[in-house]
């Protein structure tokens, strides 16, 4: 049999964004043995591309702020399918999580009083964002990783893993393989912390790197998890529109929370017909249906976008305060953002859905395994408010680190795994090399799923357009194991590439068939054939795992009723 | 730029650009030719990209945001340090392309180098140490040079062109332009009580050796000024902590205090 090296930690972290990262940090500074293993270099994780700011409801800027309020803003943005003990526990912990990365010289815009500066974002009723300038997510993975580095943690860099392993119905590690030369690694761990983000790479119009391919909800959802919210999926109202290479790329909502104004091609500023109330920052489902529904009128950019203005706040604040958008559109686009607008449209950006967790230690529903961040499901419901992933990062990688390290201390279970599991799983690993000529490309299977949930999965859904979405997935489910790779396996993209596609093929099946099922109007999940929300749905989520017969089965369950010192919080409005 | 509308669908044009990329590994390589069809706005990374997906799908190329936000994408294109992602096609126009990987690191595969060097670097360095419990009160005025050294994206560009690692290999011995911003960032914050000038003197910082050449302020994608802002002001601070006697005294008896 093909060889393997082998490793072994207390805990096992996969994924370096803020949530691995804190998770790594918490269980390292408990003495526990850390192993962290990433697909790219440490510090280019996807949660640089958090460009406006950490919600945290410490009230530097609004006395009036208070984890109360935030955590109603986060409910009723989530449209009240979300984990409301996960809303909770947020809303409380998030301030102490900002003044941890301070603590560790993380550093954010002052106010005048010499505390940290807060700006105001969609939906939330105070200025609630700790950032500094639009680089905030840049500024919390260099802090996190500086503190890493300084722990005891191992970093396994370029590091892919492509199955958890189990003995029983525990997991104990996983196997992976090192990028540069191809070779498999055994990490062998008693707890495993998945904190491998989202997966908008299955849109052909993202805001998210190439790593965003959902290896980590399928990776829980192979080992037994239960997924949920999986319909719900954000397009933020706001990416680059032109030049086609940049399309899809993050323009911040720190734009609109530093007053920037939307406008289509008539120079109205249409967000008075959408959300008079709120208007530019309204929640990002509502912003992006609006600028979706404005060009799809005909009253698009000339490269089919609509104008977001922010020359009003003059050059020198522009360059102060969005420092970023103004390199990004003159180096790009061409465009000075201090002398014309934008173009911008809707770009997939955040999955709300994933791993089902335990909202105080990260558990999932198989021993063994904890998640955290962007690929766990339950905080954010049918919507995510800017700013508050961020904190969800640090308040429930911080827990899932906790929740792991007791889990460890207070078990010892073997670690051993039938080499059956390993053996089958190198060949599927290897199957690429093995597959006649003529085989597909894993790039043109790649391009071709993405056109699919483009077109089937977008903002706008109709029960028609999933069920073909659905068919066309699983015809190109069929053709994926019989992709052809040529070269070696040292530091193949293609090869990699070949490995991705079935964890993106997975997620989107089961993304359509969950969507098939919210039959309703709400947040992200937008039926055109189903009118307004449904008050029955209000009270359920849609549950995914791997049925005994090895498909995806689609389950309800039941939101527990908040208790009443949550739901007092909602009769006073 | 064009006038009609255009959604989704990519407005190529039927031109074709020329790119000679660097195809090896640690056991030699050479550029190879490709025509790569010819998009509006495009970088260099775009090209590279659509070589990997539709010719040579092995073609080994780092990159993550493709926003010139988590400096990924670095490498060399005709010789000089660029981010692949931020550097247009359409400035090279009726010159040769040529991408190559960075030359201060070792070659792993095509455009890809080994720079795990600097996370070894990076750990190597003393960390903030905060005076207080946050929060923290610190004025505007305070802080405001912090800014510019922490916009870094660790491309790890200014370490590649630094002639002390690119011609001298000074790697055990020299931290490099982009640890000495970091320094920098830790030195001039008001809560830090960490010390620093002994790394950069007597430890694997190394900073005498730089003389100064601001090369590396030249090729920064964030437009840090290294030299100026970072490099120069530490080497005060070295000079500051090792030639005033009352300083040089105070370091004596930190130091024993601290163990070392």
């Amino acid at each position: 049999m093909e060889r393997h090296d082998t490793v072994e930690h207390d805990i096992l972290v996969i994924g370096a964004g803020g949530a691995g990262l804190r998770a790594a940090i918490e269980a390292a500074e408990r003495g526990l043995s850390v192993g962290i293993v990433c697909k790219s270099l440490l510090g280019k994780a996807h949660t640089i591309m958090a460009e406006g700011g950490i919600a945290a409801a410490m009230g530097n800027v609004d006395p009036d702020d208070s984890w109360e309020t935030h955590f109603k803003d986060t409910m009723k943005s989530g449209k009240f399918i979300n984990n409301w003990r996960m809303a909770e526990i947020f809303a409380k912990e998030a301030p102490d999580r900002v003044y941890e990365l301070e603590e560790w010289g993380g550093l954010f815009d002052r106010t005048p009083d010499g505390r940290i500066m807060q700006r105001p974002f969609g939906a939330h009723t105070y200025r609630r964002l700790c950032h500094v300038g639009d680089r905030t997510g840049l500024e919390l993975i260099r802090t996190l990783q500086d503190k890493v580095l300084h722990t005891g943690a191992e970093v396994y860099m370029e590091t892919t893993i492509t199955r958890l392993l189990k003995d029983g119905e525990r997991v104990v590690g996983a196997l992976g393989y090192v990028r540069e030369t191809g070779r498999f690694v055994h990490f062998k761990a008693p707890a495993v912390i998945m904190a491998t983000g989202g997966w908008g790479r299955i849109y052909k119009v993202t805001s998210n790197s190439w790593e965003g391919t959902g290896d980590g909800v399928i990776l829980a959802y192979e080992a037994g998890a239960e997924l949920v919210d999986m319909e719900m999926v954000q397009f933020h109202p706001t990416g680059m529109v032109w030049p086609p290479g940049v399309r899809g790329i993050l323009v911040t909502e720190g734009v609109r929370g530093e007053g920037g104004i939307l406008k289509n091609s008539r120079g109205e500023r249409y967000m008075e017909r959408y959300d008079p109330e709120k208007m530019e920052l309204s929640s990002r489902d509502v912003v992006a249906r609006a600028n979706y529904t404005e060009v799809e009128q005909g009253r698009g950019s000339e490269h089919g976008g609509v104008y977001l203005d922010i020359t009003h706040l003059g050059p020198e604040k522009i360059k102060k305060k969005l420092p970023t958008m103004y390199e990004q559109f003159l180096k790009l686009a061409d465009v000075d953002i201090t002398r014309e607008p934008m173009e911008v449209y809707p770009t997939i950006h955040y999955t709300m859905g994933g791993v089902r967790v335990e909202a105080e230690t990260g558990a999932t529903t198989v021993p063994g395994l904890f998640a955290a961040g962007e690929v766990a499901g339950g905080l954010h419901g049918a919507n995510r408010l800017g700013g508050n992933s961020l904190s969800d990062l640090l308040v429930f990688g911080r827990r899932a680190g906790i929740g792991a390290s007791e889990y460890v201390k207070a078990n010892g279970y073997s670690l051993e795994v039938d080499e059956d599991q390993i053996r089958q799983e190198k060949e599927r690993v290897l199957r690429p090399f093995e597959n006649p000529e003529g085989g597909e490309s894993p790039y043109a299977i790649q391009s071709e799923l993405q056109e699919i949930m483009q077109e089937h999965a977008s903002i706008m859904r109709t029960e028609e357009s999933l069920r073909e979405g659905l068919e066309k997935v699983r015809a190109l489910k069929e053709r994926a194991p019989g992709v052809r790779i040529e070269g070696s396996r040292m530091y193949n993209p293609g090869w990699h590439t070949a490995l991705d596609i079935h964890f993106m093929l997975q997620v989107s099946e089961i993304i359509l068939m969950s969507a098939l099922e919210r039959r309703e109007q709400r947040g992200a999940q937008w039926r055109l054939d189903h009118e307004g929300l449904d008050e029955e749905l209000g009270k359920v989520n849609f549950v995914a795992r791997k049925g005994s017969d090895g498909e995806v089965e689609i389950t309800t369950r039941e939101i527990e009723p908040m208790p009443e010192h949550l739901s007092r919080l909602f009769e006073e409005d | 730029m064009e006038s009609s509308q255009h959604r989704g669908a990519s407005p190529e044009t039927q031109k074709t650009v020329r790119i000679n990329i660097y195809r090896g590994d640690a056991e030699g390589g050479e550029f190879v030719e490709y025509d790569v069809p010819l998009v509006e706005g495009m970088v260099v990374l775009d090209a590279v990209l659509y070589v990997q997906a539709h010719i040579s799908p092995d073609l080994a190329v780092r990159w993550n945001c493709k926003a010139a936000h988590c400096g990924s994408c670095g490498g060399e294109v005709n010789g000089r340090p660029k981010l692949l992602c931020k550097t247009r096609v359409d400035d090279y126009e009726g010159e040769e392309i040529r991408v190559s990987p960075m030359r201060a690191f070792p070659l792993i595969k095509d455009l890809v180098t080994d720079v795990s060097w600097n996370y070894e670097v990076a750990r190597s360095i003393p960390e903030f140490k905060p005076a207080e419990k946050a929060p923290f009160t610190m004025y505007e005025e305070d802080v405001e040079r912090l800014y510019e050294p922490k916009r870094c994206i660790e491309c790890f560009l200014c370490q590649d062109v630094c002639h002390v690692l690119r011609s001298h290999h000074k790697h055990p011995a020299f931290a490099g332009p982009r640890f000495f911003a970091k320094i920098q960032s830790l030195e001039m914050h008001p809560m830090d009580t960490g010390h620093r000038t002994e790394y950069l003197k007597e430890g694997r910082g190394g900073i005498g050796f730089c003389n100064i050449t601001k090369c590396c302020t030249e090729v920064c994608p964030e437009h840090i000024n290294i030299t100026d802002n970072s490099i120069i002001p530490l080497k005060e601070r070295v000079v500051g902590d090792y030639y005033d006697p009352a300083k040089w005294l105070m370091r004596k008896i930190r130091g024993r205090r601290n163990g070392e």
